[in-house]
């Protein structure tokens, strides 16, 4: 047993916090102000190795080991959890053929991305589809070699910017998580429409639309498992990013705590600066120690997946508890801030707002509970 | 033609950490420090890559004298895009004659066309290394290698080198800085530059450069395999930190600054 980082993954550490600090923190005020796609930026990030981080090296990619990627993703959260969302979508996207694809339709649907700048959207949710994935109402007809698309996907990272999309359908709604196929559609074809960037609260540099397809024709062979498999390629997806979501509430909420230790020392209040004052080192202390407990949680959710071992509880665990965390640490830190904190000339109310997506996205705070009840409870 | 650089990698204290004076107020407090490999170094590595890459490639051999701890940031060179590394195996303290002693040594056995070194490490402060090793060598020298164009011209956005090979790769010519701006001068190769902050802005160790650099060689020397003496000729006697600066203080008018500036500050 041992905890320290090793030299590997501390030079991909020090890569992705200077990346963090130098490349994406000076723009994150801009790129939440304006929500525009920070292009740019991602682009960088792609030359530098710091996405599609899953890809075997068979097919041109880097193969990280799952803690590799955790510590890289609390960085780039450092950085800005937008565009972090934004990067790491791609590898979101990509999970599914990573782990459920043949080799032909990894060397189509993987290697481009280690190539060239590609942008790649996961398609689960729905307008009526967010936690119970099953009642999904996207479907696929099958006509000839090819699948008829039909229906609506909601929330899509990256959308309107995507080369390819990894969509989840069914054969038939009535058949819920047995119905469940996964379709890689490249492209705009036609019948294909994205709908407007949503205008969110937080995280606003990462791109969000609705995706409607009507009568999209996709080929058979981007269907990625066999008809019905859809249900377990998407939750063996998230159980592989559930980590990384974790990280990225450490990354935010490790920002928060340290600015609000920056501005605790230097802020006077009642004659002295109001680190002084216990109201707020034990609001820090606690923002210390639970940042800890969520990145030593989550080291243990990636270090399994490495191990190859399921990690649905750990990682769960990780998830609820990290994300719950960071809503916590980050609204400390604006109270910290007092006035300030509550302005957007401060960097804190941003961090909270990113936080709140975290909670909600990939499996809310509540599945998460679900997920970590059942696994408890389940069996004799 | 191909050309072949001896760069530097030594390991220093994180220019962000906050550095203590020990108990003993000979050294500093070793506990909690990050390394990082010494900036002006980084810099000459990175103006070498851009070398190499400009005259149709070569090699860049790094070198680093310390203990196994220095491996990091060989890698660390190596993942930028070195092509071997050399680690001179030495625990204990060190001079800056060693140093030089066994850069002296390995640039024999190597025989580089040129040799980029920081032109001093930010642990002490020393900038001695380069100038030994070229007297050493009976190279040619420039120091503190800057360039005209600014960090933001396209010269150095395309990666270009700032120092100038002629084409018959006998002479370099290098930017310099001095207190009055910039001097430029041409050495005749082979010679030992060594490098200023504002030479380039080197790139990022990109992650697969950094899983490269995993299985690039790092070949083993120590001070007495090359034939140079290890042990220190200086001894660090007391250390302590500068004088906390004082507040400051406010003047009625220009005559009473320049007053103080005459007669305490002593500057005019």
């Amino acid at each position: 047993m041992n905890f320290a980082l090793t030299d590997d993954l501390k030079a991909l550490q020090d890569t992705a916090r200077k990346f963090g600090r130098e490349a994406m923190r000076p723009k994150a005020a801009h790129f939440d102000e304006t929500s525009q796609f920070p292009r740019e930026i991602i682009q960088q990030a792609w030359e530098l190795g710091l996405m599609n981080m899953t890809i075997p090296q068979e097919f041109g990619g880097i193969e990280l080991s799952h803690l590799a990627q955790a510590v890289i993703a609390e960085e780039l959260a450092w950085g800005c959890s937008g565009m972090a969302t934004s990067m790491i979508a791609n590898d979101l996207a990509l999970l599914p053929i990573v782990l459920s694809g043949t080799k032909e339709q990894k060397e189509k649907f993987l290697k481009p991305f280690t190539e060239k700048f590609l942008l790649a959207s996961f398609g689960l949710t729905e307008p009526g589809a967010g936690s119970d994935v099953a009642g999904m109402r996207c479907t696929a007809r099958r006509e000839g070699d090819f699948y008829i698309l039909n229906g609506q996907k909601q929330w899509i990272t990256n959308g309107e910017f995507a080369d390819q999309y990894s969509i989840f359908c069914t054969t038939d709604p009535a058949k819920r998580h047995k119905g469940i196929m996964c379709l890689i559609v490249q492209g705009r074809p036609k019948g294909l429409t994205v709908g407007k960037h949503e205008n969110k609260m937080g995280q606003r540099a990462s791109n969000t639309v609705t995706l409607t397809f009507e009568d999209v024709k996709v080929p058979v062979e981007n269907r990625i498992g066999q008809e019905g498999e859809g249900f377990i390629v998407a939750m063996n997806t998230l159980d592989n990013s559930r980590p990384l979501t974790a990280m990225f509430a450490v990354g935010n909420a490790r920002a928060a705590m340290e600015h609000a230790i920056d501005y605790a020392k230097q802020r006077q209040q009642f004659g002295k600066p109001i680190a002084d004052f216990q109201g707020v080192q034990f609001m820090i202390a606690d923002m210390a120690s639970e940042i800890h407990a969520a990145r030593l949680l989550t080291y243990e959710s990636a270090w399994k997946l490495d191990a190859g071992e399921r990690n649905t509880l750990v990682s769960s665990y990780a998830k609820r508890f990290a994300a719950d965390m960071a809503m916590k640490a980050t609204t400390d830190a604006v109270q910290i801030f007092g006035g300030y904190g509550y302005s957007k000339e401060y960097p804190v109310e941003k961090l909270m707002r990113d936080a709140k997506l975290i909670q909600i996205y990939e499996g809310t705070s509540q599945v998460q509970r679900l997920v970590i009840a059942r696994e408890l409870l389940k069996g004799s | 033609m191909p050309i072949k650089i001896l760069v530097t990698a030594k390991r220093v204290e994180d220019y962000e950490s906050k550095i203590k004076v020990n108990a003993q107020g000979n050294g500093i407090v070793l506990e909690g420090l990050k390394y990082k490999i010494n900036p002006f170094d980084e810099i000459g590595v990175e103006e070498a890559l851009r070398l190499v890459a400009k005259h149709g490639g070569g090699e860049v051999v790094v070198v680093s004298v310390g203990t196994k701890d220095v491996h990091e940031q060989l890698r660390h060179a190596l993942a930028m895009g070195a092509t071997k590394a050399i680690w001179v195996n030495h625990a204990g303290p060190l001079d800056q004659m060693t140093i030089a002693g066994c850069l002296q040594k390995v640039i024999e056995k190597e025989k580089p066309d040129l040799a980029v070194l920081g032109k001093q490490a930010i642990d002490d402060d020393q900038n001695q290394v380069g100038q030994y090793l070229a007297e050493w060598l009976g190279w040619s020298q420039a120091t503190f290698a800057s360039k005209e164009e600014s960090m933001e011209s396209e010269a150095e956005k395309s990666k270009q080198p700032a120092l100038k090979l002629s084409a018959d790769a006998k002479t370099l010519t290098v930017v310099r800085e001095v207190d009055g701006g910039l001097e430029t001068i041409e050495c005749t190769m082979p010679c030992v530059v060594t490098t200023d902050l504002r030479l380039n802005q080197p790139r990022y160790a990109s992650l697969p450069g950094i899983m490269k650099a995993k299985s690039k060689p790092i070949e083993e020397h120590t001070p007495a395999t090359l034939g140079v003496d290890g042990t220190s000729k200086i001894t660090v006697t007391k250390m302590e930190h500068p004088p906390a600066r004082k507040a400051g203080i406010k003047v009625p008018d220009i005559a009473a600054l320049v007053d103080k500036l005459k007669t305490e500050a002593k500057v005019i």
